[in-house]
């Protein structure tokens, strides 16, 4: 099948790669990137287990092509975690235990973050509802809202 | 909100316990947090390839011809394999267990030959370089077929002269059971208030967020592994040993992490076995990758069940007898290993379990159907008996004016009444309901609630409050599979190796998938042998270096894992103070193993560190005496063999108004009240109960797998299949009762299902505590808007 060119600010790296026009954003990272902490729950843009970033805003990985982020930035949960910007939320998602099995978790952090950073002083009702486009089938969501209200909470009073 | 209550101390079960009993996060759980999980999914191997499945796409249909020709021409196709290619290496399967009497089932393929029986049964493997060239060749794959006429409805399943499924079983009927305890008859004669209805339950399934994933790989020298997202690691290494005549030294089976399970991923699906066949046809690596589409119509089912209720019960509030008949629809085939009938059987069970009444009668039918095949799913026949007792409670109590709660409290077992062998026959060791009772009424603080139902209700604000009392089979001893011949091991085993420089390695036959488990063995192990909990490693899901064991299933995993975990702790600490002895030159029973040191035990007097034992204990044994011979490695293993089962118990309320003009339920409120024997980490049995309930609250309002006439399931996509997402769940409080089993030092039970166990019965109560103003009441699960405007008659 016919590639094309693409390059990209993959987190925080230039790269250069070819890739089938119809490939997803997130098969491209997990598969020729070996990006692996995004992953496949639905591939059709229910469950927000590939949630990732691009440009600064997150998409669902599965809904967005490769050669849709040519020229672009792209943040997976790996830079997420390396940059270190949210260590308090990943730490607070352990001390709440606000994940089970792990699989939604790269996506939630992702989706929580923005929240984070655009809603400094959501409401509990304001956290459940803006999370309530990732699926979480372990925890019942109650100690993801609380790790969330927890981090908002200490941002504020530091 | 989730910080978990302070819970009054049990006497301490380990010397030195600082771990077990406090809410210790799960340390191995970091990597998760940062993208570095590693499942099925995630692996690459060597000259792997990736197979997909043409699966039935209808509900039954003849196999007239496979045309290969076109697809095998397809861009990176490596083989096309069909049912007949498979079974010339796997052997077809019957799932029957010999302590049911009398179930049947039909032999069932990996890859369906002549015949499929229900839409999505796998028929044919198409095996390509990439999984996204796999899936260009499928369409060009050329089944001949011919629709046969579909057996969906489970009444039309028992018709006399209708159609019969697998004509060579005579009937439809996979199971049937008959229970009559007591007069039941004459007890519903003489009683002041019979109450009856049907209670209906929409088939649902898991939904874990990882699909059902493995990698088989059967290597040129005859030795197969498969890296699998599976509860039960040994179950599976049995079942390919059987099914492909390998021997158990051949077969390694390896999980790593598994993105949810729920007992969706306990079963041996004909695509898994199909998957290892073309491995072991092609002796390279395979991959199989569920996609969404073909999990809702290949993962297990469960819980579809027709119920007619009926309760018996005295003018003075006494429960005198209940009864019930059971219809259930399995699917074509009973589920390989565990069979299908588990599910009803423990419905017949569970009906009435919390009571003290004598008189029960069940019937059970468990019937063939050309569906999805269903099994075992969280909480297994619990939700429906307690949806079922419970609401026939709510029933009785509202016909005598009685008040929900206090009718419960006049009809449990009492506390000081153990051990007690229930109506249906089940044993009971030790259960708690009126110290459940008591608490929740507090913890909801429901004289309030009440006097607010009751004010808001003269507002034309509907809302109902909703009780539901269960018990809850944990600790499974091998009555459950062992003893109806199914290799299915009850038992698990800890193997702890003490390093040189003190850290502590442990493996151990229960796996993790996401509840805590290895968190908790972390923590049984650091206060059995006394070290720091950073001095522990965990090892799970390997096959070919764990001990053999049974896996996560029954809420077993704390129960007899954890034991299994403290006796090796136990004998690894005993054996460390005797090589500290020798050194010391003391009496081992003056020394004490604290925080990765020995000390004397009776100055408190620091000695020498672990790593002092390690160093002598491994290099120098010379400096021993000469007959002593260290041992810092150490098994031990545990089943629970004093009960068929550890029966656990509980109490859920929950609080909701019901929007009357649009049949919408707002849940405002969950409570619950578990007790689960001696809580090992509170916060993460509190967040096993919150998972648990929400699953619940998904079968009981949203989730139901609907199929149209022609046995099409309509909605088998994550758009379509509604399950609860954050904004539509409550806050749940939860507290506890410990009352430890005395079956075991831990005193542990199960505490991973009684939440899906009770939520739908508190749920669907509340909604109908809310329409009492109405005098109609719904029992037809799940429960949704249409429905409750149906119950309303506002819509037809």
């Amino acid at each position: 099948m016919q590639t094309t060119s693409i390059s990209m600010t993959l987190n925080g790296q230039k790269i250069q790669a070819e890739v089938e026009p119809r490939q997803h954003l997130v098969d491209f990272l997990r598969e020729d990137q070996s990006l692996t902490g995004s992953h496949l729950g639905c591939e059709q843009g229910a469950c927000g287990a590939c949630t990732v970033k691009l440009n600064g805003k997150i998409v669902r990985g599965c809904l967005v092509l490769a050669v849709q982020a040519n020229g672009g930035t792209v943040e997976t949960i790996e830079g997420f975690s390396a940059s270190g910007a949210y260590r308090d939320l990943q730490q607070a998602f352990l001390q709440f235990n606000a994940l089970q099995c792990g699989f939604c978790t790269s996506g939630m952090l992702l989706a929580a973050a923005e929240l984070i950073e655009t809603n400094p002083t959501a409401t509990r009702t304001e956290i459940r509802e803006w999370i309530s486009g990732n699926y979480c089938r372990c925890t019942g969501y109650q100690a993801i809202v609380d790790a969330i209200a927890h981090v908002l909470e200490a941002r504020q009073s530091n | 909100m989730n910080k978990p209550k302070e819970l009054p101390a049990l006497a301490p079960v380990t010397n030195e316990q600082r771990y077990i009993g406090m809410s210790e996060p799960r340390h191995g759980a970091k990597r998760l947090t940062e993208g570095l999980g590693k499942y099925i999914d995630d692996l690459q191997l060597p000259r792997m390839v990736h197979v997909v499945y043409w699966r039935s796409p209808v509900a039954h249909m003849r196999i007239k011809k496979i045309n290969k020709t076109a697809v095998m021409e397809m861009p990176g196709v490596v083989a096309v394999i069909d049912g007949k290619d498979l079974a010339t290496v796997c052997k077809p399967w019957v799932a029957t267990l010999s302590h049911l009497a009398g179930i049947k089932s039909a032999p069932q393929h990996a890859l369906a030959i002549d015949r499929a029986c229900w839409q999505g049964e796998p028929v044919v493997a198409v095996v390509a370089k990439t999984r996204a060239q796999a899936e260009d060749a499928l369409p060009f794959l050329d089944v001949e077929w011919e629709e046969l006429p579909a057996l969906l409805n489970m009444h039309a399943a028992l018709d006399e002269g209708g159609m019969v499924l697998h004509p060579d079983l005579g009937d439809n009927i996979c199971f049937k059971r008959s229970l009559d305890v007591g007069e039941v008859d004459a007890q519903f004669a003489k009683a002041a208030v019979v109450e009856e209805a049907t209670f209906k339950f929409g088939r649902h399934t898991g939904v874990t967020l990882e699909p059902r994933s493995q990698i088989a790989h059967y290597s040129a020298d005859g030795r197969l592994t498969v890296y699998h997202c599976q509860q039960a690691p040994h179950m599976m290494q049995d079942l390919y040993c059987r099914q492909f005549d390998l021997s158990e030294s051949d077969v390694r089976v390896v999980c790593f992490d598994v993105g949810g399970s729920f007992g969706i991923k306990v079963h041996g699906y004909p695509d898994d076995f199909a998957t290892v066949g073309v491995s072991i046809l092609l002796k390279r690596p395979v991959k199989y990758v569920a996609d969404r589409l073909e999990s809702y119509l290949s993962d297990i089912h469960a819980r579809e069940h027709i119920i007619k209720g009926r309760i018996a019960a005295s003018a003075e509030g006494e429960i005198l007898a209940f009864e019930i008949d059971d219809l259930t629809g399995i699917g074509p085939y009973s589920m390989f290993p565990r069979t299908s009938a588990i599910e009803g059987n423990q419905v017949v069970n569970l009906v009435g379990g919390p009571y003290k009444h004598k008189h029960y009668r069940a019937q059970l039918n468990v019937v063939f159907q050309n569906k999805t095949p269903t099994c075992q799913y969280r909480g297994v026949g619990h939700p429906i008996a307690c949806a079922v007792t419970e609401g026939l409670v709510d029933l009785a109590a509202r016909k005598l004016g009685m008040d929900p709660l206090e009718f419960r409290k006049r009809n449990v077992i009492p506390d000081n009444a153990y051990p007690y062998t229930g109506v249906s026959g089940i044993k009971l060791e030790v259960l708690s309901h009126e110290q459940c009772l008591a608490k929740i009424e507090d913890l909801m603080d429901y004289k309030s609630l009440l006097a607010e139902q009751k004010s808001l209700r003269e507002k034309g604000i509907y809302r109902g409050i909703g009780f539901a009392t269960l018990i809850e089979l944990t600790n499974p001893s091998p009555a459950f599979y062992g003893v109806g011949g199914a290799r299915i091991a009850s038992q698990d085993g800890a193997t702890m190796r003490m390093d040189p420089t003190g850290v502590i390695t442990v493996s151990v036959s229960v796996g993790e998938q996401g509840q805590g488990a290895e968190g908790i063995f972390a923590q049984i192990a650091a206060d059995a042998v006394g070290v720091p909990i950073d001095y522990v490693r965990l090892k799970t899901g390997d096959t070919e270096t764990i001990p053999y064991g049974g896996g996560t299933w029954a809420s077993r995993g704390a129960g007899i894992g954890g034991e299994a975990v403290l006796l090796a702790g136990m004998a690894l600490r005993e054996n460390i103070l005797k090589i500290a002895a020798c050194i010391l030159q003391m009496d081992a029973s003056q020394l004490t193993v604290k925080n990765g040191k020995i000390f004397d035990r009776l100055n408190n007097q620091e000695k020498i560190p672990l790593s002092e034992v390690g160093r002598v204990g491994y290099y120098r044994t010379d400096t021993l005496p000469p007959n002593f011979h260290p041992e810092l490695t150490v098994t031990r293993h545990y089943s629970q063999k004093d009960f068929p089962f550890i029966f656990t118990n509980g109490v859920q309320a929950s609080y909701v108004e019901v929007d009357t003009q649009t049949g919408f339920v707002k849940l405002l409120k969950h409570w619950a009240v578990e007790d689960c024997g001696r809580v090992i980490n509170p916060m993460l049995v509190d967040e096993q109960m919150r998972g648990a309930i929400v699953q619940g609250i998904g079968g009981a309002l949203f989730e139901e797998c609907l199929y149209d006439s022609q046995g099409q399931m309509m909605n088998g996509n994550m758009a379509d299949y509604l399950v609860p997402m954050a904004t539509e769940m409550p806050d749940i409080e939860v507290a506890h009762v410990q009352t430890p089993t005395k079956t075991s030092l831990l005193g542990a039970k199960g505490a991973g299902e009684a939440g899906t166990a009770g939520a739908p019965g508190a749920v669907v109560n509340a909604i109908n505590d809310a329409l009492v103003p109405f005098g109609v009441y719904n029992f037809d699960q799940p429960v949704t808007p249409q429905k409750i405007l149906q119950t309303l008659k506002l819509i037809p």
